[in-house]
Parts: structure tokens; sequence; C-alpha cells
């Protein structure tokens, strides 16, 4: 893993489509993947975003950070505006009105705008087929609106809406599995990814856009101000999630797993929630129980790789 | 030639969507609905149609699909009625706010609770301040002519607004009507499809959507507002009935008056009962009342002078509404009532309130009406409200 701690600057695309000047917390773990994926995207894209903090940081009026042609509606519906997208551009193509060019239609969503209110609005858009990437934020809470939970907030986070207090250890219920739940529409690509992992998360958003048909990104984006850690320590957050298989990095390509990286031993849990404030409270016993549910579900993963 | 030929209206209004060569269309079925976007559907699965159909999982994302395709510059539509009106709601502040062009008939349907399918105008008067332009139309020929006029109308660059064009659930959407279908040629001409201008597409990026803080809204709203009261919004829904007209021979105005002239108690109307009440004026007339009617085309902006224009010299003015705003004054009427309430000399206005929830309001009842209005002009009326057609 230490190979991509090197900064090679010059691998990456120059192109920016999230320009300087926007207005995301220092160390945000979204604006850097947002930043990656843009790389990745190029020009030719039209991205539809949700409500939340990407489009709050990026949109303020008369202000824009954006380089590529960029909507924002409403938060729960980005499955279906980026529809639309698709469908008007594939349209007119067709009927010659305007040139034909592989255009990128792209949703970004927070897990909240994804797994919780959104959910309807992108099984939709999956089920349908349209040829679209989304692109899922998970910053694990409502971190816009001053960190609330959502469904894809993990088992024993403290939250505003979960806290932990003498008879609660905070969030009671484990994390929402998306990318399962979105794998389970039989789409042609779905994958895992963190910005801590550049090339990896690159890679992979540049393989959905050019997938025909649905693609999926889940971004495990570290939130220092909701998650409780120094603004500098996202990029090691991100890597502690994965060496602890707490957020593996995978791919389903057309119904098969593949595990991008594996280890051979996982990180303990421990050393990626003791450096969260929003896990402090946990009792050995509880990190024992989580230690548990990530090996489970690991090895669920694993198997199916092999199965697959 | 044009021909005229039986339709059903909603079928009538598949073929105006399909002759005004819509890109897209992007719709969730309800009741009274479903002969729409089944029509267009099938049109388009038999190639008549060069459109994408995106059959999507609810109305909240029909209308967000519709914003999305109109951004993009496409050509779009969309029908909805009742509880789908209801759960595009919040949906349908951002098509104006964010000036996007597209078309929606509506087939006004009751909302719940309870249940009911079967038509009024609640569902029409929950989205009276989205910023839509909306017409209620009376009969099918209408309901046709609306959809191309309310593209002619969204898509001008001076307007950039979504229109809706109401009509009654099951009074209209159900029945076979003789419908006059124009020439493609014609229809051509009429509509012309000029680009929107801020289209997304990499080749000039735009952000559309940008969230607005305190020190800046206020400004934004009132742009909008000014924008939709504005001279040229009305020039252009004016000129667009007018070449309407000059092309198909159906002239249209914002309100309708019919045997106004000399009328001492007027009725205001506004969708499919209006011919009936026509029928009621007509009766009356022949036994010598001074009755007449106006009916409301154009709701949204509303169009003040033409009304206080045609009521000017009534001394009773009935309004009808087909909806109920608990605890206040049905919006019709209150928009009519306010609406003359600076006036010299306004007349008394009073609400009939009635033909909920698919209840039928025949042309006795509007006979009845008329003659209450008569009763008032004789001895003045204590009561300023009454529900209409209602067992006790």
């Amino acid at each position: 893993m230490e190979t991509f701690s090197v900064y090679v600057p010059k691998l990456a695309p120059k192109y920016e489509g999230l320009v300087p000047g926007h207005r995301f917390c220092i160390g945000c773990g979204e604006a850097l993947a947002v930043r990656l994926a843009s790389k990745a995207l190029g020009r030719d894209t039209v991205i539809t975003c949700a409500t939340g903090c990407l489009e709050i940081c990026t949109s303020g009026f008369p202000q824009t950070s954006w380089n590529v042609p960029w909507i924002h509606t409403l938060f729960e519906n980005v499955g279906a505006v980026a529809s639309g997208v698709e469908s008007g551009l594939k349209a007119q193509m067709r009927k010659g009105k305007i040139p034909e060019k592989k255009i990128n239609s792209v949703g970004m969503a927070g897990d909240g705008g994804t797994s919780d209110i959104g959910l309807q609005a992108l099984s939709g858009a999956l089920e349908r087929g349209h040829d679209f990437l989304y692109l899922c934020f998970d910053n694990e809470a409502y971190m816009n609106t001053g960190v609330q939970r959502s469904s894809a907030t993990p088992y024993g986070a403290s939250t505003t809406t979960s806290p932990a207090g003498k008879v609660s250890i905070g969030q009671k219920t484990w994390k929402k599995n998306l990318p399962d739940i979105v794998a389970a529409h039989n789409i042609p690509y779905v994958a895992t990814a963190c910005p801590s992992y550049p090339f990896d998360l690159m890679e992979k958003v540049k393989k959905g856009a050019e997938t025909e048909g649905p693609a999926y990104v889940h971004i495990f984006s570290p939130c220092p101000t909701g998650w409780r850690y120094p603004v500098d320590l996202t990029v090691r957050i991100g890597r502690l999630a994965v060496e602890s298989g707490v957020f593996p990095l995978y791919e389903v390509e057309d119904g098969s797993y593949k595990l991008n990286f594996d280890f051979p031993k996982l990180r303990p849990v421990r050393d990626y929630l003791k450096a969260q404030g929003r896990f402090r409270h946990l009792s050995d016993d509880e990190i024992q129980n989580i230690q548990q549910r990530v090996e489970k579900e690991y090895k669920k993963l694993k198997v199916r790789c092999q199965e697959t | 030639m044009a021909k005229r030929t039986p339709l059903e209206v909603s079928v009538a209004v598949a073929e105006a969507a399909k002759m005004a060569d819509v890109d897209v269309v992007a719709a969730y079925p309800i009741t009274p609905q479903t002969h729409i976007v089944e029509t267009l559907a099938e049109m388009v699965a038999n190639g008549e149609l060069n459109a994408n159909y995106i059959p999507v999982e609810s109305e909240h994302s029909a209308m967000s699909a519709c914003l999305g395709s109109s951004a993009t510059g496409a050509r779009t539509f969309t029908s909805s009625a009742g509880q789908g009106l209801e759960l595009m709601h919040e949906t349908l502040y951002i098509g104006p706010s964010s000036r996007l062009p597209m078309v929606m008939s509506v087939c006004n349907r009751a909302l719940s609770g309870p249940l009911s399918v079967w038509g009024d105008h609640s569902d029409a008067m929950a989205v009276r301040d989205t910023g839509w332009i909306q017409v209620f139309v009376e009969n099918g020929q209408q309901a046709f002519d609306h959809i191309l006029w309310a593209f002619r109308v969204s898509e001008d660059h001076q307007v950039l607004f979504p229109v809706m064009v109401h009509h009654d659930g099951f009074h209209l959407t159900h029945v076979i009507e003789p419908i006059t279908l124009p020439e493609q040629e014609e229809v051509d001409r009429f509509l012309p499809k000029p680009r929107y201008p801020y289209a997304l597409h990499p080749d000039n990026p735009v952000s559309m959507g940008c969230y607005a803080p305190p020190f800046i809204y206020s400004e934004i709203k009132r742009a909008q507002d000014e924008a939709f009261r504005s001279p040229e919004v009305k020039q252009s829904i004016l000129k667009a009935w007018e070449d309407f007209g000059n092309i198909f021979g159906r002239y249209y105005m914002p309100v309708e008056a019919y045997r106004t002239e000399g009328a001492k108690v007027l009725l205001v109307t506004m969708g499919s009962f209006s011919e009936t009440a026509m029928v009621a004026v007509d009766n009356k007339r022949d036994e010598g009342k001074d009755v007449g009617i106006i009916r409301l085309r154009l709701w949204r902006p509303f169009p003040y002078e033409e009304v206080r224009d045609l009521v000017k010299d009534a001394d009773i003015v009935l309004v009808l509404d087909r909806c109920i705003s608990p605890g206040a004054q049905a919006p019709v009427y209150s928009e009519i009532r306010s609406c003359l309430y600076q006036e010299e000399n306004r007349p008394q206005v009073f609400s009939f309130t009635g033909g909920l929830g698919g209840r039928d309001i025949v042309v006795d009842d509007f006979e009845q009406m008329i003659d209450k209005g008569f009763e008032m002009l004789q001895n003045g009326s204590e009561k300023e409200f009454e529900i209409i057609g209602v067992r006790e």
C-alpha cells in the first residue's frame, strides 16, 4: 500500500472539473473524491447533483465551482433527473437536433440522498437501464444539516440524532449495504472506491462512465467534521477503513465480484475506530462486536468473489 | 386538409404531443390520465413518434426526469392528475425558477382522502402558486389545441416557463368527441423549435439550480415573478392564440365571455362544466333573464384586466369552485372577489362550491344558481357561500 502514498500528479489528468474556490471543510474526503472523479470523467460530462454538502459547497449563487455542465434540482431525485438528462441528450442526437457525441450523464449524491430519500429514484433509474453513472459520496450521515444519522451510518457511531448516551451506544443498526442493493439490480458495473486510493478511484469512475448502461460507484468519503478526527487524517482514515475490512474495495462486473485490494490479515478495526470521536465511547465489548461483524461481512464478500 | 374525426379526448391529447414531435415523455400512470400515456407509449413502440418514453417509478421522478430532459433542450411532455400532481409538488417549483420549458396535461382529479379518482379542481388549486402558466380547457378540441399552444408559449425565449393544460378528469379525458386534427405541415408552421438558450451541454457549460443565500433569494424570486407577469409573457400568450386562430381557425382568449351583453347576473366557471353552464344561460336568456357567463381560460398569470373589464356592468357575480379551501373562501371566488375589490362599482360576488370528486353539475343546477343570483339582485343575501348538489 505504501507505494500509493507517493504523490504522482503527472499520472493524473491535469483537467479539473471542480475548480478551486469551493466551500468544503478543510480535509473533506468528499471534495477530494469529487475532484478525482471529475478528472476521470473529463469535459464531456453533464453532472446531476443532489442537495447536500456537494451542492452547497460548490454552487452559492451567483458563483459556481463547476467547469462542466451541472444541474441541481432537489434532494431525492438524482436518479430521475439524470435519467432525463441522458434521455434528452440521446433523443436529440438521434433526431439530429444536436451532434452525436459521447456525453457522460453522471449523478452525484451523498449517502442520505442515495440510501435513504433518493433510493427509489435510484432504483428506478437502474432498473430502466439508463446509460448513466451514479456516484454516491458516502460520509455516513447527513453532514450538511449537522451530522444526523442515515441508514449508511455505521453501528456504534454517535451522531446528533443517534447520540451515544447513558443507555445508548449511538447508532443501533448496521450500515445499509448499498453497493449490494445496487448490484441486486443486475446492472453491468458496480464498484466501491475511496479517495485514499486515488488511481483506483479514477480507474473505477472512468470504467463506470464508459460502461454502456447503468453504473454505480460507492465512494467512501471520510468527513473530519462529522467523524471528529483531525483534518490532516482524511487519507489515513480512508486507508484504515479499507485495511481493516470496514470498507473493502471491490467491483461487480456483470455479476462477477472482484476484490481489488485483498489483505492476508486485516488490521484490527480498533485502529480505524479509535482515531474518530464518533466512536470514542465504544466499550471493548462493542469494538469486539464490530470486529466480528466486519470479519463476517468480509468473509462473505470473499466467498462471493470466489463463487462468481 | 384538416380532418374531423371521433376521438377519445385522451387520445387527442396524445395526438397533439405527437404532432408537436416531442423528444421525451416521462410519465407515471394514474387514473384518469392513463389513456394519454398509454397512447404515447404505443406511438413510440410503433415508431410513429420518435421520442424517448421514460416509464418512471413515480410522479416525483416523472417531473424530475422532465426537468433533466428539458434542461438539455429536449422538447418534453408529461401528464398527471390528483395524487400524482401532489406527489410532484416540490418538483413543480423547479421548472419555473430554472426557466425550463415543458408541457404537462393535467387531468383534474380530487384529492384523497377519501380516495377519489374522479374529477374536481383540488389538484389544480394545490399547485396554483408553483409558477407554471396554467390554462383550463372546456372540451376535447380545446384540449388538443392547447397542447400545441402550450409548447409554443413555453419555448418562446420571452417566456421559458412550463405550462399546465388543465382538463377535467373523466368529464373530458374519457369521452369521445369529434376532434379536428390539423395537417402536420400546419402544426410545424405554428410550432417551430427554438433552441433552448441555456441547454446543458459540454460545449457551453452552465450551472443550473445553484442555491441562493438570503442576500440574493428575494431578488431572484422577484425577478421570476416580474418575468412571469411581464407584458412580454402576456404578449406571447396572446400572440400564440392569435397565430393559432389564423392557422387553424379557432380563436381563444384569456377570459371568454358568453352572452354577457347587458347581463346583470354573471356566472364565472372554469373547465368542462362551462359548457353545461352555457346551456343554462341560453335557457334563462330564453326566459328573458339578463344573464351571461365568463369562463376563465388563463388561470396563471391571472388575467385581472380582462376579468374587471368583463364584469364591470354586472350587479351579481356567481363564482363556481370545484374545490374547497377548508376554513377559508374557495380559491377562484377569492381570486375574483379580490380582483374586483378596488373597483368603484363592484358587483356582489357569491361563492358556489360543487362538482367535487366527480359529482355532476347539470343544467338544472346551473339554472337554480342563476335563479339564486336574480333573487339576490332583488332581495340581497345574508350568505356569501353555498355548497351545491350535496345531500344533508
